[in-house]
């Protein structure tokens, strides 16, 4: 529509022989004819917009009748040939609308638009050259302006001639791998175990928030799972099958996290809001406990180390509170510049590992004689190139440390945290949205977004593809382990939940791996 | 006494500005090459700087080439000569553009004189062909630039998630914006702009050291 009516006036501006049929020229036109010099005209011209050409028209108008025939035959036959076909489509996003157009008839210069440092200089400047009319000399200035964005003759565009080498032939954009469907082949050693590919039940999970930065399930040890919908907690108890709800929040708050204590500390949930407060429930009586306040934005995950609860939030911070005290808040972190949206309490409880959207995974060493951390972090690690949302710790290795990248980065690293060192990186080719460990496979299973929103069963230290399994149609957000360690729940973006028997335990094998086990913990005990 | 030690710590001069430029931008395009995927991804390492892993490459003619080309950027930047400086992609077959990163270079006066003549006094000082005065200095502090350009960095590494994808065999070249005195080095030569067909544009964040304001916009082919 702009250029439309920019082009009537271009063509207004070109048709000078005909007879004004407009009527009488309005004030701010006649004003213009009294001012006469044409100089001030162009400082004007200078400011961007449809300013230019209403203005463009006027010096035009005010110009030719007084001249005579000589330039009145120059300027018609020059510029309808350049002008109107080319400047208006040429870069319409330098248009920026001018809020005083609407005017009546009166001409109200915004000063917003006008570059008054850049109008001085130009008024101090010298006349334009004789010979070439300057409302044309403007036109190709303001031109070249709107095509190059700016003035072109004021610079030069300067590239060095030994270019640089060009990819080699044959080479494939790496980042193809993000947009294909195809799946990653499979380790070709097979394992002799028998893992189910269909999911052993499918829950449905109406309105769970389709949010990477949340952390909405969780598998207690008392074998109830706990499952945020909306604003809503609800507790699915893995046994009998029975569902109770256990709140719903008020007045657009959500619910942005969950967590059960540790064995053997009772019954809490902790539940961590959009507002920016957490809520501890006792699931045995049903019962709210306490809220606790702290965080300026949304809670986005939580972890427990025995009687403190940790939460990181969208502001990044940290903030560990003791749930005895009245005075909850024992520390405050800013290890994070981004929402936290991973952290974990190493099982030993030394150390407490923490991701962000800022790319950072922080490992924070426990305080000496309390439960929560230092104030520092131990290390600082940036090697992913995308939020890390993904991290568990080694069950039967207490500092290894093993986390997932988000779609940019699509890795899953392992860390050393006795030295902060790197041991192994594995590129996925998906998005890493959670990383389980099984401790009787010694294996790993990982939940991926795009493409195949699949669950990657991982051999480890080798990580050797054991098996995928898919079935999610959305991404699989979130995942949690039941308590026996068998069954695997992955809730996806598809708003269902999957109950995997991945790590089913032979009943044959059962005996003989038991008594294994025992001999090498007692060693481990006589050696530290 | 301490006065004035405080004083120097906190300064930087214009050469150390121009080598905090230089430094972001090779990281920068560098970056770029990495997370666009225009060179192969084993031929890159990572260094550490301003807290972050960043990939740069190791192929020798890829470092020559931003070397030299930064190099020259900076000298440039000292006098003021440079506008803005662009990193274009373009796809090698059909030499179409595909991809534009523009690095928006304004002066700024840093301590001691006022920000609103700069303007004029850059064009002027471009007439006379008269090289700006090297005793400028600021006052912002080493750790908040790098802050700021780390930040700016990150947002390059995350812009992958919605730039279209480069499916196709693709080169790349910096293209220097400079005042109309510049002198043309040997080697170098005047180039035309690239302009990008359909274009969309975003703007990410910007830093400036307090003597050189940097804008990062990328431009794109927009489907």
């Amino acid at each position: 529509m702009a250029g439309y009516s920019f082009m009537n006036d271009l063509s207004n501006v070109v048709r000078m022989d005909e007879p004004i049929t407009r009527g009488p020229a309005p004030r701010w036109q006649k004003k213009h004819l009294d001012a006469s010099n044409t100089s001030v005209n162009m400082s004007l011209n200078v400011s961007r917009g449809k300013m230019n050409a209403s203005l463009n028209c006027s010096t035009n108008q005010s110009k030719t009748p007084s001249k005579g025939g000589s330039s009145r035959s120059k300027t018609p036959s020059k510029t309808p040939s350049k002008t109107p076909s080319k400047s208006p489509r040429s870069n319409p996003s330098s248009k920026s609308p001018t809020p005083g157009k609407s005017g009546g008839d009166r001409f109200i210069p915004n000063r917003l638009a006008t570059d008054f440092d850049l109008g001085s200089f130009k008024l101090k400047q010298q006349a334009p050259e004789e010979g070439e009319s300057p409302t044309q000399a403007e036109k190709q200035r303001v031109m070249s302006e709107n095509l190059h964005g700016r003035d072109i003759n004021n610079q030069r565009i300067l590239s060095y001639q030994n270019k640089a080498p060009l990819p080699p032939e044959g080479y494939q954009n790496h980042l193809k791998v993000v947009y294909t469907q195809s799946k990653t082949p499979a380790s070709v050693k097979g394992t002799t175990r028998y893992i189910p590919q269909a999911p052993d039940r499918i829950l449905d999970a109406p309105e769970i928030c389709d949010d990477y930065y949340l952390n909405l399930i969780d598998w207690g040890h008392n074998n109830i799972l706990a499952v945020a919908l909306g604003a809503s907690v609800y507790l699915w108890n893995a046994a009998t099958g029975s569902i109770e709800q256990l709140l719903e929040l008020e007045s657009n708050d959500n619910v942005s996290s969950l967590s059960w204590i540790q064995a053997g500390e009772g019954e809490h949930l902790a539940v961590g809001t959009s507002l920016g407060t957490i809520q501890l429930w006792d699931t045995s009586a049903m019962k709210r406990e306490r809220i606790m306040a702290g965080h300026g934005g949304r809670v986005g995950s939580l972890s427990w180390n025995s009687y403190i609860l940790s939460s990181g939030s969208r502001t990044g911070q940290i903030i560990h509170s003791d749930v005895r005290m009245r005075e909850h808040n024992v520390l405050t972190t800013n290890g994070h510049t981004q929402e936290v949206c991973g952290l974990k309490w190493s099982p030993d409880g030394r150390y407490l590992a923490s991701g962000g959207n800022d790319n950072l995974l922080n490992v924070w060493p426990v305080n000496h004689g309390t439960m929560h951390t230092q104030a520092q972090p131990l290390y600082s690690l940036s090697a992913h190139q995308a939020a890390v949302k993904a991290v568990a710790w080694c069950p039967w290795q207490p500092h290894v440390l093993a986390s997932g990248g988000g779609t940019a980065d699509r890795c899953i690293r392992f860390w050393n945290c006795n030295t902060g060192v790197l041991l192994n990186t594995v590129d996925t080719k998906s998005q890493v949205c959670a990383i389980l460990w099984s401790a009787h496979y010694k294996e790993l299973i990982s939940g991926h977004g795009y493409a195949n929103n699949q669950l990657i069963i991982w051999k480890y230290p080798s990580m050797a593809k054991v098996t995928e399994l898919t079935g999610h149609s959305a991404r699989v957000l979130h995942m949690a382990m039941s308590p026996d360690g068998t069954t695997v729940i992955s809730a996806g973006a598809d708003e269902t939940l999957r109950l995997w028997k991945c790590f089913a335990v032979d009943p044959a094998k059962k005996k003989s791996t038991k008594e294994v086990k025992a001999e090498p913990s007692l060693l481990k005990t006589r050696i530290r | 006494m301490t006065d004035t030690q405080l004083k120097a710590k906190n300064s930087i001069t214009l050469k150390g500005s121009a080598e905090i430029v230089m430094e972001y931008l090779n990281f920068g395009i560098n970056s770029i090459l990495f997370q666009r995927g225009v060179y192969p991804p084993e031929t890159f390492k990572t260094v550490e700087n301003f807290g972050l892993s960043i990939f740069v490459s190791t192929d020798e003619k890829i470092i020559s080439f931003v070397d030299t080309v930064l190099k020259q950027m900076k000298d440039w930047l000292l006098e003021e000569k440079v506008q803005k400086i662009s990193m274009i992609i373009t796809n090698i077959t059909t030499k179409e553009a595909l991809e534009r990163w523009d690095f928006n270079v304004k002066y700024e006066a840093g301590s001691g004189g006022s920000t609103d003549i700069q303007e004029l006094k850059d064009t002027k000082v471009a007439r006379n062909g008269k090289v700006n005065d090297a005793s400028k200095v600021g006052n912002k502090e080493l750790k908040v630039i790098q802050n700021e350009i780390r930040d700016v960095l990150r947002q390059i590494c995350s812009t992958v998630s919605f730039l279209p994808l480069l499916d196709c065999l693709c080169a790349f070249d910096v293209h220097i914006y400079t005042n109309q005195d510049c002198e043309v080095p040997e080697e170098w030569n005047e180039t035309a702009p690239c302009v990008i067909a359909n274009s969309q544009e975003l703007q990410l964040r910007t830093f400036s050291t307090s003597l050189h304001h940097m804008a990062t916009v990328v431009s794109y082919k927009a489907e």
